[in-house]
């Protein structure tokens, strides 16, 4: 809209900032309020700002969307049930539907007081080594993933305790800041204690808009921007997960998950529906369970082999697909372009990649060659021993984590009611996340440290932009 | 020179009039909305009443066939579920709307949570000692704040609470190809003709979810009586703008994304017989009549109640008329159509949903172009969504 006026305006406001500060403003970049291009954006921005659904899809399309998010949504039940299409949760699980830990399409928040139940973070699991095909060695007791709830007459797992110790630091200016350590404690492990060298990594369930646009970014694209012995010197490396694919049965490129160690949405779906739900399907047919607990619950009656069908897991993951991504919000404001030239100025960028390209991959026309604006560059980085979780998983090491994409951030706080960060959701806000980087970011985190107030406030109204 | 004056004069005396006028015709407008939101209120209060004592007769009928169990008062006591599903059926309409049913700590997922976990809470077929009922080792008792307390430790929506509890404990699971549930009144008989075990922590565990579910039902009715907290929010911090809104948005969204895809598309397009709400009761057909007489009810500001009486007054409906004619028509036209659709949907809703898809797709059509039309007669009045 009236791209002159905002020339104008930009003009007036670089000139008259220019008599202040020498503070520079980025440009309003063409049509970068679409975040997730022209057909996945979604203007809705209450409190559906995540549930919304791409434009262009065919009539079939929309159907899938329709009932993907009834099975999304719905609660699973325990086997048999009369309902044939939603039973067969557990007999462990840490979820009763995708929907109670991404709720309205979301993201999870952690326990703030050690009872606190857990709701939508989970703990993978594994001892030294790896499997057969590259990735962590899953636990021999407790599996791959801690199952924290159980249907009636099985026991759960265990509960895990957090609590939080807080951390003081300051700014540049003398400012004072405070962040908060998680600890885990693991209480009640109903079937044993875990082996010595036991690896845990906690995992928050993230927002899902725009995923289906990230799963179709050419491959060799993301490989372009990789930089794994960083040849050009700048702190920065950025390596590509190469993470095993059950279906193709070969290593691929990893693009989701905290550690990028999924290939895709549909074994992405298919492994949470499993791991999380305790949902078998022709991908993943056995249920999440050690051999003892085969043993223990072989009489648990399932909800069917498997129990979610082809057909209602790939409605699932087609809504996943078809999640359209907000709109920028106040992307023309001086304080914005402000922040956003501090965030390209301190390399913020350097990881949280603006802008990319789709493909035209897979079988939904409406999100090919579309220019998007994730934030991300899909690759593992050192983030440095305070966030590492000294857990490997295929190539990422205990230190590394995926980029993780900034689009939607902004609106965490409306469609969830809070604004907790991270992959544990230790950041209480925005400029704490910001504070939690190290490794490859520390220099970017220690040029924000020095800024004024005024511009880290830009830098943070402008992520908020997001 | 006097022509002329004179003809300033009307200038300004017309002009005068228009301005004032129009002024009139916008204040007139607004003390409408006002109104017709104060009937809104007034109706979801009525209608919440209705459910509520209805609720209360389920209660009695419940107690009464526990005292003494036998098959007529069983049946006595489906019906009265099934008299009380339909002002309840009603209120539906008022959900998606930020109120006091399904807003942040509103209780809507333990009055209606669906599906029913049903071998959380009794036998099912091949599994005589499924559910809480059947374990008085891990649930020495049955109360109130078992149930309330296992809900917090697993999940917002409950498993274990509800219309639908309710439903399977009066009539078990249903097996049958073409009718509904056929639990045995004996299931609640103790000693000699005594089916099931535990028949008497099963009566325990009917009156106290029937004791659970009335307590919801009253604090969101609460919540709509002259000086509650959530009228007076409504009524008095919000613009007229703002209180249409959150109705028309919760009416939209109601009759597309819940009606027509959640509980139509779906059930057809997964091809699962009991993918339906009342599934116990073979209700549900009756369920999606109820839910839209609710919405007619919203709109047209009139809430007909159990005893027959009725609570009228202002609508937006009349507001539509005035300003939009035209989508008035297309609303009015648009109900008619929806309800003659859905009345043709042949019962039992789960019969349809494996043999009649078709009648089907065309009631969810219908919704779909009523929700439309809703959207934008809120839109032409005035509502912000």
């Amino acid at each position: 809209m009236r791209p002159l006026v905002f020339a104008l305006f930009a003009l007036f406001l670089s000139s008259s900032c220019k008599d202040n500060e020498p503070s520079g403003l980025a440009d309003i970049e063409l049509d970068e309020q679409y975040s997730g291009g022209k057909n996945a954006t979604t203007f809705d921005l209450g409190q559906n700002a995540f549930g919304g659904q791409a434009n262009g899809l065919t009539a079939d399309q929309e159907g899938f969307f329709v009932t993907g998010n009834s099975f999304f949504r719905t609660n699973w039940v325990t086997a048999p049930a009369s309902v044939q299409s939603l039973d067969g949760l557990g007999p462990i699980f840490n979820a009763f539907s995708c929907g109670s830990c991404h709720f309205k399409d979301g993201r999870a928040k952690p326990p703030g007081t050690p009872d606190e139940a857990l709701n939508g973070l989970l703990f993978r699991l594994s001892i030294p080594g790896t499997d057969a095909y590259g990735g962590p060695l899953a636990d021999p007791v407790y599996g791959g993933q801690l199952q924290d709830k159980s249907i009636l007459n099985v026991e759960n797992e265990a509960r895990v305790r957090v609590s939080y110790q807080e951390i003081a630091g300051n700014y540049t200016d003398g400012s004072v800041f405070s962040l908060r350590q998680p600890i885990y404690e693991f209480v009640d492990l109903k079937y044993g204690p875990f082996p010595s060298g036991s690896m845990f990594s906690p995992r928050i369930a993230p927002q899902m808009p725009g995923l289906g646009l990230l799963e179709i970014i050419p491959e060799a694209d993301i490989l372009a921007f990789a930089d794994e012995n960083d040849s050009d010197q700048n702190g920065i490396s950025g390596k590509a997960n190469q993470v095993w694919d059950a279906e193709l049965q070969q290593l691929v490129l990893g693009r989701f998950g905290w550690k990028a160690n999924q290939p895709n949405l549909t074994q992405q779906t298919a492994g949470a529906f499993n791991g999380d739900i305790g949902i078998t399907s022709n991908l993943f047919p056995q249920d999440h369970l050690s051999l003892t607990q085969q043993q223990q619950y072989r009489n648990i009656p399932n909800g069917g082999e498997p129990e979610i069908s082809d057909d209602i897991l790939r409605k699932v993951v087609r809504y996943t697909q078809t999640l359209a991504v907000p709109a920028r919000r106040e992307f023309d404001d001086a304080t914005v372009l402000r922040g956003k030239f501090l965030f390209q100025q301190i390399n913020c960028s350097g990881c949280h990649r603006p802008s990319m390209s789709t493909g035209s991959i897979g079988d939904i026309a409406a999100l090919y060659n579309q220019k998007i604006w994730p934030y991300t560059d899909l690759l593992l980085h050192d983030m440095g021993p305070e966030l590492a979780d000294g857990r490997p998983d295929f190539l990422a090491s205990g230190t590394e984590w995926r980029t993780a994409p900034l689009w939607g951030i902004g609106l965490i706080q409306t469609v969830n009611r809070h604004s907790f960060l991270l992959h544990d959701g230790r950041a209480r806000n925005m400029e704490e996340a910001i504070l939690w980087h190290g490794g490859e970011a520390e220099k970017s985190r220690d040029a924000f440290k020095k800024l004024n107030v005024s511009d880290r406030t830009a830098l943070l109204k402008f992520v908020e932009s997001l | 020179m006097k022509n002329k004056n004179s003809t300033l004069l009307l200038l300004l005396l017309v002009s005068t009039c228009f301005i004032t006028c129009r002024d009139d015709s916008d204040s007139d407008a607004e003390s409408l909305k006002k109104e017709a939101l104060e009937q809104y209120a007034n109706l979801v209060l009525a209608n919440y009443d209705d459910s509520y004592n209805s609720t209360i007769t389920l209660q009695q009928t419940i107690d009464a066939f526990l005292a003494n169990p036998t098959d007529a008062g069983f049946q006595v006591c489906k019906t009265t579920w099934l008299d009380a599903r339909n002002p309840y059926g009603q209120t539906e309409a008022f959900r998606f709307s930020s109120g006091p049913i399904d807003d942040a700590d509103g209780p809507e997922g333990l009055i209606n949570a669906w599906p029913m976990d049903e071998n959380s809470i009794d036998y099912v077929q091949g599994q005589p000692n499924a559910g809480l009922i059947n374990n008085p080792v891990a649930q020495p008792v049955i109360s109130k704040q078992v149930l309330v307390g296992l809900n917090e430790i697993l999940s917002e929506t409950s498993i274990f609470t509800g219309w639908h509890a309710i439903e399977f404990l009066l009539w078990g699971q249903d097996l049958s190809t073409t009718g509904p549930g056929e639990r045995p009144y004996t299931d609640y008989v103790v000693g000699a003709g005594g089916t099931a075990a535990n028949q008497v922590r099963r009566g325990q565990y009917l009156q106290v979810v029937t004791e659970l579910l009335l307590e919801h039902i009253a604090q969101v009715r609460d919540e709509w009586k002259p000086n509650g907290v959530y009228r007076n929010e409504f009524l008095n911090d919000k613009t007229s703008g703002e209180a249409m809104g959150l109705i028309f948005f919760g009416l939209k969204e109601f009759t597309k994304t819940e009606l027509s895809g959640e509980r139509m598309f779906v059930a057809i397009d997964v091809q699962d017989q009991e993918h339906e709400h009342s599934c116990f009761s073979d209700n549900t057909l009756n369920d999606l009549k109820m839910n839209l007489i609710g919405i007619k009810n919203v709109y047209f500001g009139i809430y007909t109640k159990v005893d027959g009486s009725s609570v009228s007054g202002r609508s937006f409906s009349e507001i539509v008329e005035k300003i939009d004619r035209t989508k008035a028509d297309a609303v009015r036209t648009a109900f008619a159509d929806a309800e003659a659709k859905t009345n043709a949907i042949p019962a039992p809703f789960d019969q349809s949903i494996l043999n009649d898809t078709a009648s089907i797709s065309i009631g969810i059509d219908a919704l779909k172009v009523l929700g439309n039309r809703l959207e934008a007669a809120g839109k032409a009045i005035g509502a912000e969504f």
